[in-house]
C-alpha cells in the first residue's frame, strides 16, 4: 500500500527569485467553503476565534483564516497537517446552517513576495492593489483565469489561490511577468 | 555640427551623436532627434511616396498626426512598416527604408500611376472593375493592391515581446503640454492619485516648439512632478481610446526608442486606465489649405516648421515661404528669421494683412503652384491685384488654422460642435463619462488660456471627487486673440490634395459632389477622405469645407464624420500581449497530466483541457493500432481513464432535490441516498444542453457532473436558476471540478483492481455497492476518495475520485496494482470508441439542435413534473411524424467503410439535399465487432430498423450502404455494467 503522503505530487511549482520578486508555491494549507443555508447562521466565531469577514476582507487568527468570496459565502483556510480534512470538520461545527465543500486541492497558492509587488500586479489583474489593505481579499481574473487574490501582512506581500489545472498557465505569466518587471525597474 | 540644415540651440542632446542609415545611407544625428527632424537637418526632404499615385512626399508635420512620411523601421524579423518618420524616435543604429516604391525612392517606377491619374478618382475601382465578377478576387485585388499600398510585413513571427496591464486614478491627465502641465501639477499637489499621459518623450507639448520664457518653469514643474509619489508620468504613452465607465486604453512605447534593449523588457504596454476623471490636454493640430501640387516634399505646416527649427534646432530649408490665413503663420515667419532660416515672403490670404518690417508679406495673395519635381523648388503666386509671381524656395510652411484635438471626446459617440471664431470643429457637450477638455483641445489656443484652463479644469474634475485643491500658481504666458479668416482652398485646374495619406484631392471631393455622394459619411467612404491610418488628423475638416462650399451649406449643416479609436495605430501584437502561441490562452491540465506525458501520450485539446488522446506503445505506427488495443485490453481485462474533466457541481441545501428536479428533465426526488442517475437537461427552448451523472450523498447533498466541454456552461446556468428563477430555494452550488483527480475504472476486473487499492473496511461487491452506487471510501491505507459505480464503457465500472493533489501518485498506484491484471490506460478515442459501441450520446448528439425525443429518450422528459424545457419540448415541430431519430448504422458489407459527416439517403433514392433523411454525428472502427460502426440521426429512425440505407459523403465522393440498428451495438442488455 502506498503512504498518502508520498503521494503529494501535483501542484508544486519550483521556487523563483526573480530580481527583488520571490514566487513560491504552499500546499500545507486546507482550504474548505463554507455557504450560508438559507436564513442559515454561519456560528464560526468561537470555532475560528474571530467572526466572518464582510466584503472584501480577510481575517487570519491563530489557527485559522477565512475570507469573503461572495454574498453569504467565504473560504476557510487552516494547516493542513492538522486539518487535512477542513470541510468536514467544519460542517461538523455548521451541521445544517451551512452547505461546506472540500477546496484544499482546488487552488493553487502562489505566495509573492518583493517591494515592486504593485508593479507586478498592474501587469497582471485590474484590482486597484494600492486600494486593497492588508487583510483584504478580492476575486479577479489574471490572463484569464479566475482567481483569489489575498492581502495580508505587508504590503509586500501576497497570495493567489490559481484553479489548479489552470496554475501551469498562471505560473508561466507571473515568471514571464516578473523578467519584464525586473527588466524595466533596471532601465529606470 | 551634423547636417547641412542643422541650425544652432533646439532642446536636443549634442553630446550625444547618432548614426543612422536611411535607405541604405549613412546619417548623423542627436539624441533627442526624431528620424524626421534627422533627416531634415542632414537636408533630406524626401521620405515617402504616396499610397496611389506614388507621388513623392516629405513630411507634412512634425508629430503623430503625419500623413506622408511613413518608413519601415528595422529589417529582417524586426521589421516595422508604416512607422511615422516624425514620431520615431532616433537612436544609434536605427536603420530605415521608405516604402511604396520601386526601384528607389527618387525613382519609382510606379510613378506612372501619377501620369494616370486623370483617370484614377474617386470610384474609379467601383466603376472599373464590375466584371467579369470572379476576376476581382484573383485578378483585380492583388495587382491593385500591389500597386498601391504602404508598407510590408516580414512575414517572420514577431521576435518581440508586447505586455498587458491596468492603472487606477482619480485623474487621468491626457497631454503634457500646458494645459496638462498645469493641470497635473495641480491635482498632484492636492494629493488626488494622478496619471499624466504623453505621446511624446518629451514633456511639455507645444512648449518644446515655440519660443517663450517657460522653460524654467516647465523644467521645474516635470521636476517636481516626477518627485511626487501620487503623480505617475508616462511619457512616450498615447492614450488611444476613451470606453465606457472612464476606462481608456494608453499604449506605451518602452523600448521602441532603444538600440540594444534589455530581452526582457517588453517592446510595448498597452494599458487599460481606470480613471475617475479625466482631463483632455490634447492640443491641437494644424491644418493645411488645399492648392495645386501642394504635397511636394518641402510642403509642410506652418506649425510643425517651427517645431523643427525650435525644438530640433532643424532647418526644412534654408529659405522658405509661409502661406496662412491666420496670424498664427506670422509667428513662424517671425521664428524662422531668429533662427537665421531665410523667409522669401509671407503669403497671407487676408487682404487687410499689414506689412512686417522683417519680411515680406503679400496680402490677399494665394500660393496656386509648386515646381521641383522630388523636392519644392518655388511657388507661384497670384497677388492681389491678380498678377502672378514665381519665388524660389525650398519649403513652404502652410498654416490654414488649428484643429482641436476632439478625437477622445468622440469616442462615446459625442458629436463636435463648430466654433465660428476659430474656424474649426471645439468638443461638443456630450463627453465621456466623467470628462472634461482644457487648452487647445477645447479651443483655447492662448498659452495663458491653456495653463489657466489646465489648472481649472483639475481643480473642477476633483471637486467632483470631493477633493479640495488649489490652482497652481501659473507663470505670465503669452496670451494672443486668435485672428483667423477661413480658407480651405484654392481655386484652380490642377489636383489639390486635402488627404494626402489616401491622395484624396479637391477634385475628387467635387466629383463625388457630381455623383450625389454628398453625405459627409457618403463623401468619406467614396473618396476614402480620412479613411487611412491617420484618421484624416488633417484632411477630415479640408474635404468637408470643399464639399459645404459645393452644397452652398454652411459647415455644421454639412455635418462632420466622428472618431472611433485608436488615436493613432496600435500594433496588433501590443493588443495580444502576453497571449501569443502556447500560451495564447490559458490551458488546464489534469492531475495525470506530467504522468501521461511521461508514457508518450498524445494530447488533445477539450474546451481548454489538454487530455490525453492515446498512449501509443512501442511498434505501434498509426493512432489506430493504439485505440483498437486500448479498447480491446479495457473490454478483455481492465482499462484506466482520467476523467477530472467533467464538471462536478456540488449542489447542497434542504431544497437540492427539487433544484435538481427542475433543471433535470427527468426526476430526481426519489434518488436514494448512495445512487447516482443519469440526468437530461433541457435548455428553455426544449433542446437537450447536456448530460451527465449526478449522485445522491446525502439527503441534502448532490454532486452532479457535467460534460468536459459544458462544465462552465451549465455551472453557470444552474447559478442563474438558483439566483434568479428560484430565490426561494435553499441550494447552494460550489465547483469541486478542481479538487478531485477522477479515474474511470472499467473491465471485467474493474472491481477485482480497486480491490488492490480501496481500503478492505469498503465492501465493493456486487450486492453491496451495485451498478448505480456511490459513496465515500478510503483509499491506499486511509486517504479520503468518492467512488461511483457508472459506466461510460458499458463494462463493469466505476469512477474513483482523490484530492487532485493525490491525482499522480493515484494514478500511478492504479497502474501498478493493473499490471496483475494486464490493465490499460486509455485515452479520450478508446473512450469515444467504447461509448459509440455503447450508443451513448456525447458532445457530437448534444450539438444543440437535438431534442430529448431526437436522442430516443423522449420518455425521460418527465410528465409529472415542471422542469426547464420541459413545455417547449412539445412544441409543433418537434415531435411527431418525420422525426429524427438517433439510430445505429453498420455497413451491408462488413469490410465497408463508413465515413463522418455522410448523410443518409433511402436506398434507391438520387443523393440530392430533397431526399436527405438525416446525418452521422459519430463513426468509429470497433475492434470488438470488427467493423465500421455510426451513430446518426435518421427521419423516423426508430420505425426503421433493418432498413438499408446509404450514408453518402459528396465531399468525399463516397457512398456505402448501411444497415439501420438499434443505437447500441454492444451488450444491449447491459448484463457486463452489471456485473
Amino acid at each position: 500500500m502506498l503512504n498518502p503522503d508520498l503521494m503529494i505530487k501535483n501542484g508544486a511549482f519550483p521556487s523563483a527569485k526573480i530580481g527583488s520578486l520571490s514566487i513560491e508555491t504552499r500546499d500545507d494549507i486546507a482550504l474548505a467553503s463554507v455557504t450560508a443555508r438559507l436564513g442559515g447562521d454561519c456560528a464560526l466565531t468561537d470555532y475560528l476565534g474571530f467572526s466572518l469577514p464582510s466584503v472584501g476582507e480577510y481575517r487570519q487568527g491563530q489557527t485559522f483564516g477565512a475570507f469573503w468570496t461572495g454574498p453569504d459565502q467565504w473560504f476557510i483556510e487552516a494547516p493542513y497537517s492538522s486539518h487535512a480534512d477542513l470541510a468536514t470538520a467544519v460542517k461538523t461545527v455548521l451541521g445544517d446552517a451551512a452547505s461546506v465543500t472540500e477546496q484544499s486541492d482546488g487552488w493553487v497558492r502562489f505566495v509573492l513576495d518583493g517591494p515592486h509587488l504593485l508593479q507586478l500586479m498592474e501587469r497582471l489583474c485590474a484590482l486597484d492593489l494600492a486600494k486593497m489593505a492588508s487583510g483584504s481579499a478580492s476575486r479577479c481574473q489574471m490572463e484569464h483565469i479566475g482567481c483569489f487574490v489575498l492581502r495580508q501582512g505587508g504590503s509586500d506581500h501576497i497570495s493567489v489561490l490559481c484553479p489548479r489545472s489552470s496554475a501551469q498557465s498562471l505560473y508561466h505569466a507571473l515568471i514571464s511577468g516578473a523578467h519584464n518587471l525586473d527588466a524595466i525597474m533596471r532601465s529606470q | 555640427m551634423t547636417g547641412v540644415n542643422r541650425l544652432t540651440g533646439g532642446l536636443i542632446d549634442r553630446s550625444a551623436t547618432v548614426t543612422f542609415r536611411f535607405d541604405g545611407r549613412d546619417f548623423q544625428g542627436f539624441g533627442g532627434d526624431t528620424l524626421a527632424s534627422a533627416l531634415l537637418a542632414n537636408g533630406v526632404q524626401l521620405m515617402g511616396r504616396s499610397f496611389k499615385y506614388h507621388r513623392p512626399r516629405g513630411p507634412l508635420s512634425a508629430g503623430s498626426e503625419e500623413p506622408n512620411a511613413l518608413v519601415t523601421l528595422h529589417q529582417g524579423a524586426k521589421t516595422d512598416p508604416n512607422t511615422r518618420a516624425t514620431t520615431a524616435e532616433l537612436f544609434d543604429g536605427l536603420c530605415a527604408t521608405s516604402q511604396n516604391r520601386w526601384p528607389s525612392l527618387s525613382f519609382d517606377m510606379m510613378g506612372i500611376t501619377d501620369l494616370l491619374s486623370p483617370v484614377l478618382t474617386a470610384g474609379f475601382y467601383y466603376k472599373t472593375f464590375m466584371w467579369p465578377k470572379a476576376f476581382w478576387e484573383k485578378l483585380y485585388e492583388p495587382v491593385i493592391r500591389r500597386a498601391a499600398g504602404l508598407g510590408q510585413l516580414s512575414g517572420l513571427p514577431d521576435p518581440d515581446h508586447y505586455d498587458k496591464g491596468f492603472l487606477h486614478c482619480d485623474l487621468l491627465v491626457i497631454g503634457a503640454g500646458p494645459a496638462g502641465l498645469a493641470a497635473a501639477l495641480t491635482a498632484g499637489r492636492a494629493g488626488a492619485r494622478v496619471i499624466l499621459a504623453d505621446e511624446d518623450f518629451l514633456l511639455g507639448g507645444r512648449l518644446n516648439a515655440e519660443t517663450h520664457d517657460l522653460l524654467g518653469w516647465q523644467r521645474d514643474t516635470i521636476a517636481e512632478l516626477a518627485s511626487l509619489p501620487n503623480l505617475r508620468l508616462m511619457s512616450r504613452t498615447t492614450v488611444v481610446g476613451a470606453f465606457d465607465h472612464g476606462i481608456f486604453g494608453a499604449l506605451e512605447r518602452v523600448s521602441d526608442h532603444l538600440a540594444n534593449p534589455d530581452p526582457d523588457l517588453p517592446r510595448q504596454t498597452l494599458w487599460r486606465i481606470y480613471a475617475k476623471r479625466s482631463l483632455l490636454c490634447a492640443g491641437a493640430t494644424e491644418r493645411p489649405i488645399a492648392f495645386q501640387n501642394n504635397d511636394r516634399p518641402g510642403v509642410m505646416l506652418a506649425g510643425a516648421m517651427r517645431a523643427y527649427v525650435n525644438r530640433w534646432a532643424a532647418a526644412p530649408a534654408r529659405q522658405v515661404v509661409i502661406f496662412t490665413n491666420n496670424d498664427d503663420g506670422h509667428r513662424t515667419a517671425r521664428d524662422l528669421l531668429a533662427k537665421g532660416v531665410g523667409v522669401a515672403a509671407l503669403i497671407d490670404t487676408r487682404p487687410q494683412t499689414p506689412p512686417h518690417p522683417d519680411y515680406r508679406v503679400l496680402a490677399g495673395g494665394l500660393v496656386t503652384n509648386t515646381s521641383g519635381r522630388l523636392g519644392l523648388r518655388s511657388v507661384t503666386v497670384r497677388l492681389s491685384d491678380g498678377s502672378s509671381q514665381r519665388i524660389d524656395c525650398a519649403a513652404l510652411g502652410v498654416s490654414g488654422g488649428w484643429n482641436p484635438n476632439v478625437q477622445l471626446t468622440c469616442h462615446q459617440r459625442g458629436r463636435p460642435q463648430w466654433d465660428d471664431r476659430l474656424a474649426a470643429f471645439v468638443p461638443g457637450r456630450n463627453l465621456p463619462q466623467g470628462m472634461r477638455v482644457a487648452g487647445a483641445a477645447n479651443g483655447v489656443f492662448s498659452t495663458a488660456g491653456a495653463l489657466q484652463t489646465g489648472a481649472m479644469g483639475a481643480v473642477a474634475a476633483l471637486d467632483d471627487l470631493g477633493i479640495t485643491a488649489k490652482p497652481a500658481p501659473l507663470p505670465q504666458a503669452e496670451d494672443a486673440p486668435v485672428s483667423i479668416r477661413a480658407f480651405w482652398h484654392v481655386a484652380g485646374k490642377g489636383r489639390a490634395w486635402l488627404d494626402f495619406q489616401n491622395d484624396v484631392t479637391v477634385k475628387d471631393v467635387t466629383q463625388a459632389h457630381r455623383e450625389n455622394f454628398r453625405a459627409i459619411e457618403h463623401l468619406k467612404r467614396y473618396t476614402t477622405l480620412g479613411m487611412a491610418t491617420d484618421q484624416g488628423k488633417t484632411s477630415n475638416l479640408g474635404g468637408l469645407a470643399v464639399m459645404a462650399e459645393l452644397t452652398g451649406k454652411s459647415i455644421p449643416e454639412t455635418g462632420t464624420t466622428i472618431f472611433r479609436p485608436p488615436y493613432s495605430p496600435v500594433p496588433i501584437a501590443a493588443f495580444a500581449g502576453k497571449s501569443v502561441g502556447k500560451e495564447f490562452r490559458p490551458y488546464r491540465l489534469t492531475p495525470s497530466h506530467d504522468w501521461a506525458a511521461q508514457q508518450g501520450a498524445t494530447f488533445v485539446e477539450v474546451g481548454m483541457w489538454l487530455r490525453a488522446q492515446w498512449f501509443a506503445r512501442q511498434g505501434e505506427t498509426d493512432w489506430r493500432q493504439s485505440v483498437d488495443r486500448e479498447v480491446r485490453m479495457t473490454r478483455q481485462s481492465v482499462g484506466i481513464c482520467d476523467v477530472s474533466t467533467l464538471g462536478k457541481i456540488d449542489v447542497q441545501g434542504r431544497d437540492a432535490a427539487e433544484f435538481l428536479n427542475r433543471i433535470y428533465a427527468n426526476g430526481f426526488a426519489k434518488l436514494p441516498v448512495g445512487r447516482v442517475r443519469y440526468g437530461l437537461m433541457l435548455r428553455e427552448d426544449g433542446m437537450v444542453m447536456d448530460d451527465g451523472t449526478t449522485a445522491r450523498l446525502a439527503p441534502d447533498h448532490f454532486i452532479t457532473t457535467t460534460t468536459t466541454a459544458n462544465a462552465v456552461t451549465v455551472f453557470r446556468h444552474m447559478e442563474f436558476c438558483r439566483q434568479c428563477l428560484w430565490p426561494d430555494l435553499d441550494v447552494q452550488l460550489m465547483s469541486i471540478t478542481e479538487n478531485w483527480a477522477q479515474f474511470s475504472v472499467a473491465g471485467p476486473n474493474a472491481r477485482a483492481l480497486l480491490e488492490q487499492i480501496i481500503d478492505p473496511a469498503h465492501d465493493i461487491s456486487n450486492a453491496a455497492f451495485p451498478f448505480m452506487a456511490c459513496g465515500d471510501v478510503t483509499v491506499c491505507g486511509g486517504l479520503r476518495a468518492r467512488l461511483f459505480r457508472i459506466s461510460f464503457s458499458g463494462e463493469l465500472a466505476y469512477e474513483i475520485a482523490v484530492p487532485a493533489r493525490f491525482g499522480d501518485g493515484f494514478i500511478r498506484a492504479l497502474v501498478a496494482a493493473g499490471q496483475a491484471f494486464d490493465a490499460v490506460v486509455y485515452g479520450t478515442e478508446a473512450l469515444g470508441v467504447m461509448r459509440i459501441e455503447k450508443g451513448h450520446p456525447a458532445g457530437n448528439e448534444l450539438n444543440g439542435t437535438t431534442s430529448a425525443l431526437n436522442l430516443g429518450m423522449g420518455a425521460m422528459v418527465s410528465k409529472t413534473k415542471d422542469s426547464i424545457g420541459a413545455i417547449l419540448s412539445q412544441r409543433d415541430g418537434m415531435t411527431g411524424d418525420g422525426t429524427l431519430t438517433l439510430v445505429g448504422l453498420r455497413p451491408v458489407d462488413g469490410g465497408a467503410r463508413i465515413l463522418a459527416g455522410s448523410h443518409l439517403i433511402a436506398a434507391g433514392a438520387k443523393a440530392v439535399a430533397q431526399n436527405d433523411d438525416g446525418y452521422l454525428t459519430s463513426v468509429a472502427y470497433s475492434p470488438t465487432l470488427g467493423h465500421d460502426i455510426a451513430l446518426g440521426f435518421l427521419r423516423n429512425g426508430a420505425q426503421r430498423m433493418g432498413e438499408t440505407v446509404q450514408a453518402v459523403n459528396p465531399l468525399k465522393n463516397h457512398s456505402t450502404h448501411v444497415q439501420v440498428v438499434a443505437p447500441c451495438f454492444f451488450d444491449p442488455e447491459g448484463g457486463r455494467m452489471r456485473a
